[in-house]
């Protein structure tokens, strides 16, 4: 069972992936999760802020429930599957991590240096959490998609633009992990 | 009850996110890293998959469930917007170790911080949808 419940396999998971996109080909659909964001601000009220936002959400419903699928997928996979030994790093990682004063992972998903609750708390904390969301929300309607839709969807689909784009995200993600995270820890 | 099948996929899709690691921020900072192969595995055969899949596709000219001709968008051709864009998203996705399907996966593994991101993401997206008409792209 420790297949079930450990670390999945990058294959097995890379596979499911694939699948997940093709499946939704086959239903008529594009994946696609960051157009979610869109629809969101929508349903918020932008509306009629900006033609943008001057469209009918309800085409859109689809992907809220693929949205809320994700959700309980990720509430079933903690609570029903959830392994002892996860999140094995590199032992060179968890060095670097050690020296930037960030917890390890000891079975846990995401740090406590970024994500608990006491770290939220703080006025530093807050802004590395709304500002990276800022940026993620920013940048992948103007760069015209995220992973999902770049890096799995139009790479699939051998599309020049979304090789462009994922070098781009390459290029802020290198930034961020080697200039501003050892700059904000 | 048309949606109950997309919520299946999601379903799928935020198991396998969750216990491929994907969805976790130690993992995204070790492939900035270059430290191991796991999230390139994923992404690589993620893409392996979509091209046979979409190949075969187009050449049996299968039919989607409600038998429509299958047909995939092109992306629009540009560069700057997918070089700039593209880079404020990275800088994001490598600070707070997320992209946008993670972010949903988060919420459901219980990691309620998360939800400070989303707000970002949709202030962001937001700002976006104002400001579209008057930056390049």
């Amino acid at each position: 069972m420790e297949i079930l419940y450990g670390t999945w396999h990058w294959s097995i998971s890379g596979f499911l992936i694939g699948v997940t996109m093709l499946l939704l080909i086959y239903f008529g659909k594009t994946f696609g999760m960051s157009s979610n964001l869109r629809t969101l601000c929508t349903i918020l009220g932008a509306k009629n802020r900006s033609n943008y936002f001057n469209f009918d959400w309800r085409e859109q419903k689809w992907n809220l429930a693929v949205v809320l699928g994700a959700i309980l997928g990720g509430y079933f996979a903690t609570h029903f599957l959830n392994g002892t030994d996860i999140v094995q790093l590199n032992p060179k990682t968890l060095q670097q991590l050690h020296a930037l004063h960030i917890d390890l992972p000891n079975g846990k998903m995401v740090p406590d240096a970024i994500f608990s609750l006491d770290a939220m708390l703080t006025l530093k904390g807050f802004l590395i959490l709304l500002l990276g969301g800022f940026l993620i929300g920013f940048g992948t309607p103007y760069a015209g998609g995220c992973t999902s839709g770049h890096a799995i969807t139009g790479l699939s689909n051998l599309q020049l633009p979304s090789l462009i784009a994922v070098i781009g995200f390459f290029i802020g993600g290198l930034i961020a992990s080697y200039f501003l995270i050892p700059l904000i820890f | 009850m048309k949606l109950l099948r997309f919520v299946l996929v999601g379903f799928i899709f935020g198991v396998v996110l969750t216990k491929s690691e994907a969805i976790s921020w130690y993992r995204i900072y070790e492939m900035f890293q270059f430290q191991s192969f796991h999230m390139y595995g994923i992404i690589f055969t993620a893409i392996v998959t979509g091209v046979v899949g979409i190949r075969i596709f187009k050449k049996k000219e299968i039919k989607d469930y409600k038998g429509l001709p299958i047909e995939i968008l092109d992306k629009e051709k540009a560069r700057f917007r997918y070089i700039v864009g593209g880079i404020m998203f990275g800088v994001g996705w490598g600070i707070v170790g997320c992209c946008p399907g993670p972010i949903f996966v988060l919420l459901g593994t219980g990691v309620a911080t998360i939800a400070v991101v989303l707000v970002g993401a949709l202030i962001g997206n937001y700002i976006y949808g104002i400001f579209k008409d008057k930056i390049p792209h």
